[in-house]
């Protein structure tokens, strides 16, 4: 058995294809709750208690949701360029999804280990921003194209401060490696020392994935859905899958970089016991829900606000930071790598 | 608050972190969500929901077709006919009430001399159809006798306020 | 073998999307061309186990320049019958230029040699297998380049300066708000309680209900409504000829609230 899926050229491709249904089965089923789990956290912090007919708790509301997606008609706008409008949706959920082709859920547990996977994520993570323009310019619609463009000015402007703030991380691993990124932590996690950067990080993150406070470019109370406005039923159903799985993949850039990945708080008997898989996914749960919590808690930004953090706080801050890091890593000769 | 103070408070997100705990600490606190269709909240004995004419305890209707309730309506959904009975007395003939118009005001509640028409408790009152809503005399008469105990018990507990 | 198949796959994409990006009608497609153009170099930087340069393709070219350009044009209203009305006079131009371009491409290419110590630039390549390429390119721009990397830098600069200089507008109408002045700011700075008698107004009073600092403290100094403004503005009121005329009853800006 092993042979065959070691050995063999079919055998190979059987076992990319179960490796990656073994990540996105479950990614999508997350996807699914966690649409349900920001309802009931959100409720729950506003003393409501959300969905609760579907099922005990309200559990069957996610497929009811599918459901009701998946039957209502899609509307494709007079004059929108038809294949773009469609191709967009599909880009949007599908780099979502082959993202997490690098997440490493234990020690060398990747569905490709790769030498450059951070840049990679970088390189995934920023080209959401075509999903959003394709889908505002193609719908036809002034409301869509210019809620395309505010997502895209402000995807562009909080990949800067994601990019230094991944520096300032490189420098204390030496290595591009998502692996030996988390395998840098076993002393201690990174947003201990880089609690500034974790902080810049995580609210970049939150901007990089259009949530509150920073959801301008959906703002429900002032733009209806910005570039999804045009868009019904599946395509609209794929855009809204996108956007949680983003999240996702926010949530485990964050607990790679910072909060040590698969590895437990403290390498002692009772957290080693838990399988490192399990240390990514409740990592993962943890940053997903602040990110909810966040959600709940503040009021919408402006967007010259939105700006101003973005290219006058966080880009200057994680700069300086990045050069703080380097010069105590150099004078500390803590640098890895050395200078070979 | 001197600068050190507010530049360390700035820094620190003290303002988000408070923010933040303020509703972790509404996050375990109980609910104030009623379960609706199996616990209803309370009702004001003035709160105005479906129309119902009343009748007096032997059975007589009260409306003596004065069509003040028709006058004062401000979105005129009240169309009212009246003709002598066959013993003298003044009756409507037709007493309609298009409750798609109606913006429950009360203003015909109020301007009633006999208490005959009156907007009750009732709430739940949806129809699937447009037509539906479209109350005749018989409709409301029908009301009034199935909410009678409740509405006057209603009118008793506003009466002092009146 | 299959190296060489998906080599022709991506090369024969390359080469294809680059023919549309000059030939599609719509400008936004040309775009989108230009971006699948840039994601197949990218593949072919991978297959040639450059895969750091292949992440910094997508990264820059397609999640920032290309961006850019996506913008622009689809914020542009071209009209293209415009634009080619002229091509039948100025084809043959064209046609020249292009031509003379690729006699001198063609010489260049039949006279190419690699130089005789192409094989002692050791520092070029990885030297070891665990090596990787990041490291090797890091080396060579930051050790090896490091001036020449600064003077590009420089030159980015000057440009981004540039830019700014060019388009940044002083508007003295336009009123800015100071977000750190804003959070500065206590209870004191900004409420004054009065104790206002029954029937007489907050005008009998002489106060506003906001002190006029206020203002002051929510905008940055000099734009509109605040101080220097307003002080600047009484200077220019007293100043001109008109308001010489007739004496002056208090000064703009006081009191007028």
């Amino acid at each position: 058995m092993a042979d065959f899926f070691f050995h063999t050229t079919l055998g190979q491709i059987l076992l990319i294809v179960l490796e990656s249904l073994a990540v996105l089965v479950p990614l999508l089923l997350g996807v699914a709750y966690l649409t349900l789990a920001e309802r009931k956290v959100m409720a729950a912090m506003q003393l409501r208690k959300g969905p609760n007919v579907n099922g005990p708790f309200g559990v069957l509301q996610a497929f009811a949701d599918a459901i009701k997606m998946l039957t209502k008609e899609t509307v494709i706008p007079s004059g929108a360029n038809r294949m773009l409008f469609l191709f967009a949706p599909f880009l949007t959920f599908s780099l979502a999804m082959i993202a997490w082709a690098v997440i490493p859920t234990g020690n060398g547990l990747a569905i490709a280990n790769i030498n450059v996977g951070i840049l990679y994520l970088l390189a995934i993570s920023s080209l959401g921003v075509y999903g959003m323009l394709i889908a505002g310019w193609a719908s036809n619609s002034k409301y869509a194209f210019l809620g395309g463009l505010r997502s895209a000015a402000q995807m562009v402007s909080y990949e800067v401060s994601i990019g230094l703030v991944i520096v300032s991380v490189l420098l204390a691993v030496g290595s591009l490696n998502l692996n030996d990124i988390v395998l840098a932590q076993r002393h201690v996690w990174f947003c201990l020392p880089m609690f500034p950067m974790f902080i810049v990080f995580f609210i970049s993150a939150l901007a990089e994935t259009n949530r509150a406070p920073f959801d301008l470019p959906e703002g429900e109370s002032e733009l209806v859905a910005g570039f999804f406005v045009e868009y019904s039923a599946l395509a609209f159903g794929l855009f809204f899958l996108g956007e949680y799985a983003n999240m996702f993949l926010m949530s485990g850039m964050v607990s790679i970089l910072f909060l040590g990945g698969w590895l437990p708080p403290l390498a002692m008997a009772p957290f080693t016991w838990i399988p490192g898989p399990l240390w990514l996914i409740a990592k993962i749960l943890f940053c997903l829900f602040v990110f909810i919590w966040v959600r709940a808690t503040f009021p919408r930004y402006r967007y010259d606000q939105l700006m101003r953090l973005g290219w006058k706080v966080f880009l200057p801050f994680s700069l300086a930071w990045m050069v703080l890091t380097a010069g105590f890593l150099m004078v500390t000769g803590l640098l890895p790598g050395g200078a070979g | 608050m001197n600068a050190l103070t507010k530049a360390a408070r700035s820094m620190l997100l003290a303002e988000l972190a408070a923010g933040m705990g303020a509703t972790l600490k509404a996050f375990f606190k109980p609910k104030a969500t009623i379960n609706y269709p199996y616990e209803k909240g309370v009702l004001s004995p003035r709160f105005r929901g479906e129309h119902a004419l009343r009748r007096y305890p032997n059975g007589e209707e009260r409306c003596i077709a004065c069509k003040l309730c028709e006058a004062t309506c401000p979105a005129e959904a009240i169309t009212i006919e009246a003709e002598p009975r066959d013993d003298g007395s003044r009756r409507t003939t037709r007493y309609d009430i298009d409750m798609t118009k109606c913006i429950y005001c009360g203003l015909c509640e109020e301007a009633c001399p006999v208490d005959a028409i009156v907007e009750g408790p009732n709430y739940e009152f949806a129809t699937e159809t447009r037509e539906e809503l479209m109350y005749d005399k018989n409709k409301l008469l029908a009301n009034g006798d199935r909410w009678e105990s409740v509405l006057a018990r209603r009118l008793e507990l506003d009466a002092p306020y009146r | 073998m299959m190296t060489q198949i998906v080599f022709y796959v991506f090369a024969a994409v390359l080469v294809l999307s680059a023919t549309m990006v000059v030939s599609a009608r719509n400008p936004v497609h040309s775009v989108l061309f230009l971006i699948l153009a840039f994601f197949n170099a990218a593949g072919l930087f991978l297959i040639a186990g450059a895969e750091f340069l292949a992440m910094t393709l997508v990264i820059v070219y397609v999640g920032a320049v290309a961006v850019l350009f996506l913008f622009v044009v689809m914020m542009l209203d071209v009209n293209f019958t415009h634009m080619r009305e002229g091509v039948q006079r100025y084809a043959p131009i064209g046609g020249i230029v292009g031509g003379v371009l690729l006699v001198e491409l063609l010489m260049a290419f039949m006279h190419w040699r690699s130089a005789s110590n192409i094989g002692q630039i050791a520092h070029l390549v990885p030297s070891s297998p665990e090596r990787t390429n990041t490291a090797a390119l890091g080396d060579v721009i930051y050790t090896h380049y490091i001036f020449l990397f600064q003077a590009c830098a420089l030159v980015l600069l000057v440009a981004m300066i540039g830019a700014i200089v060019l388009t940044l507008r002083e508007r003295p109408t336009g009123r800015r708000q100071n977000i750190n002045r804003q959070h500065d700011r206590t209870v004191t700075d900004s409420l004054e309680m009065l104790q206002v008698p029954l029937g007489a107004g907050v005008d009998a009073q002489g106060g506003f209900l906001r002190p006029h600092e206020s203002y002051d403290i929510a905008a940055v100094p000099g734009t509109y409504g605040t101080e220097a403004w307003r002080v600047a503005e009484a200077q220019e009121t007293t100043g001109t000829a008109l308001v010489m005329t007739t004496p002056a009853n208090g000064t703009k800006g006081e009191g007028d609230e």
